[in-house]
């Protein structure tokens, strides 16, 4: 599903990310992505919907490689990717149900089909009810699971998360996290960046290690 | 095709809600102010050019005698005239004629009646076949006892010259104003996509594609442009309402009943499409600039 061979990235003003990662990630694989702060797991993270192409190597997504993309063809790349970012990225102009029925507005769906999967990714977060709300109304955890609902409306097989529990208390990061379990267990491939140890710990059944720009297998005991 | 048309409509839909914003109405008002002033010039001229088309007549010459012409000077003059195959008819207007018509204009009476004696020559009213003033007056001027010989057409001719210059000044005007105008889009179009920044990026990490994210903003430049138009022909109306109330009384003291017409609907319809035209324009520049800055992953 997922496959980086030699990546590195490097910045304009020449910082590197990331150097030589080569790993691949199979299709309904449940991954952890962890690592210090500047480490490159966003950045890791951002190669694969083609926020960020890589400076050498290869990344393949779907069967696709990713940096000879053209830029026309990208959109439907993330089609098939959800994305969950720590500051949410939620439109706080619109409505609870507005937000989630964004990505099906160019996707071609009929509005009652639209509104049918809207209902049924606020449901599966928990925010069923709540569709006429302004997201501002919402507590951080339940902006997260918006921006959740919103990342799986148009069902894609790859769900990605970067830092999702980071701002939440232990019981909304629970939640949030029992969310992206749920996901993986009907076969959704889902990365998760994080350094909350506990999610790992329990949920981690393989870890990618991210250190100065390095990825590693991280062995579990 | 069906997802196409809806898509459309949803652009339609958000730059209507757009266009509501203050500053898109202020840029109408801009767009509605600078187009009156060509359109409201085109339509003035459009008034005069009808003038001058209808006193614009056959080409007709008037051949003046010297007061001294013997009479056998003023038959070899209309042998002279009535031979030359360029010549459609010719009339002689004797010296009384003409001062008994003089003496009919308003207030002339007095000033003919101080002069004593007659002044006026006898004289020949040609109508040619072409216009082709230039070459008949020249010869027409070595006549016997001819004075002076006058092309009647070259008063009209000037006339339509001069019009053929203002309409130049218009549509000169018009383009430069037109180039402004699109600046004006430019820079509105431009700060509703900063505003808008957020949703932009939000919109291509969820997969929009270019087409999807600049057409609201398509639709708000012509909209825009579009609803100025419509408020330049505003304008325009009520600016001609005002000028042909103030130029009725000019116009019956000259015996008229001349109005300024106004614009056909093919004009009106012309200026409606040229404003959002360069709405759309303005929109498109901007567009294409401003949000490839708006990419994510770009600071």
């Amino acid at each position: 599903m997922v496959s980086f061979s030699a990546v590195a990235k490097r910045y304009p003003g020449g910082l590197t990310a990331l150097h030589d990662a080569t790993f691949s990630i199979d299709a309904g694989e449940l991954v952890f992505v962890t690592g210090r702060s500047g480490a490159g797991k966003s950045t890791l993270l951002k190669l694969i919907p083609a926020i960020e192409r890589p400076t050498t190597g290869t990344v393949i997504v779907g069967g696709q490689n990713v940096g000879a993309l053209k830029r026309s063809a990208v959109p439907y790349l993330r089609r098939n990717i959800g994305l969950v970012f720590q500051d949410q990225k939620l439109l706080y102009d619109r409505s609870v149900y507005d937000n989630v029925v964004l990505p099906l507005a160019f996707s071609g769906h009929s509005p009652r089909e639209a509104a049918r999967r809207a209902r049924a990714a606020l449901d599966k977060v928990g925010l069923l009810g709540r569709e006429r709300a302004n997201p501002i109304q919402l507590s951080g955890g339940e902006q997260q699971r918006l921006a959740i609902a919103r990342a799986v409306v148009n069902r894609p097989a790859i769900l990605i998360a970067d830092e999702p529990t980071a701002n939440l208390d232990a019981e909304s990061a629970l939640r949030i996290a029992e969310i992206f379990i749920a996901f993986h267990q009907v076969g959704v491939t889902v990365l998760i960046a994080t350094h909350d140890e506990t999610l790992v710990e329990r949920y981690g059944r393989r870890v990618l290690q991210v250190e100065a720009g390095r990825v590693s297998e991280l062995t579990r005991s | 095709m069906k997802t196409w048309v809806r898509q459309h409509r949803q652009a339609f839909v958000s730059a209507l809600a757009r266009l509501r914003r203050t500053t898109s109405l202020f840029s109408v008002f801009v767009i509605g102010v600078a187009l009156s002033l060509p359109a409201g010039g085109y339509a003035l001229l459009a008034g005069l050019s009808d003038v001058a088309a209808r006193i614009t007549p056959e080409p007709q010459v008037s051949v003046f005698l010297t007061t001294e012409a013997a009479e056998e000077d003023t038959k070899a003059t209309l042998a002279a005239l009535k031979a030359d195959v360029r010549v459609a008819s010719v009339q002689f207007v004797p010296r009384e004629s003409a001062l008994k018509s003089l003496a009919e204009v308003q207030g002339m009476r007095e000033v003919i009646d101080a002069l004593g004696a007659n002044p006026l020559p006898d004289a020949f009213l040609v109508r040619l076949k072409e216009p082709a003033e230039e070459a008949f007056v020249a010869k027409a001027a070595g006549l016997p006892g001819v004075a002076h010989v006058q092309a009647d057409t070259a008063w009209a001719a000037r006339l339509a010259a001069l019009t053929g210059i203002a309409r130049l000044v218009v549509w000169a005007l018009a383009a430069v104003l037109g180039a402004g105008l699109v600046a004006v889009t430019f820079n509105t179009i431009g700060l509703q996509v900063l505003t808008q920044r957020e949703e932009i990026e939000v919109l291509k990490l969820i997969g929009a594609t270019d087409a999807f994210i600049h057409r609201p903003f398509y639709y708000l430049g012509l909209l825009q442009g579009l609803m100025g138009g419509l408020v330049a022909l505003a304008i325009v109306w009520v600016g001609l309402a005002l000028l042909n109330t103030e130029a009725a009384p000019l116009a019956a003291s000259y015996g008229s009943d001349f109005r300024f017409p106004g614009l056909t609907p093919g004009d009106a319809a012309a200026i409606a499409i040229f404003a959002a035209l360069i709405g759309w324009l303005g929109a498109y520049l901007s567009v294409r600039r401003r949000l490839a800055e708006a990419e994510p992953g770009r600071k």
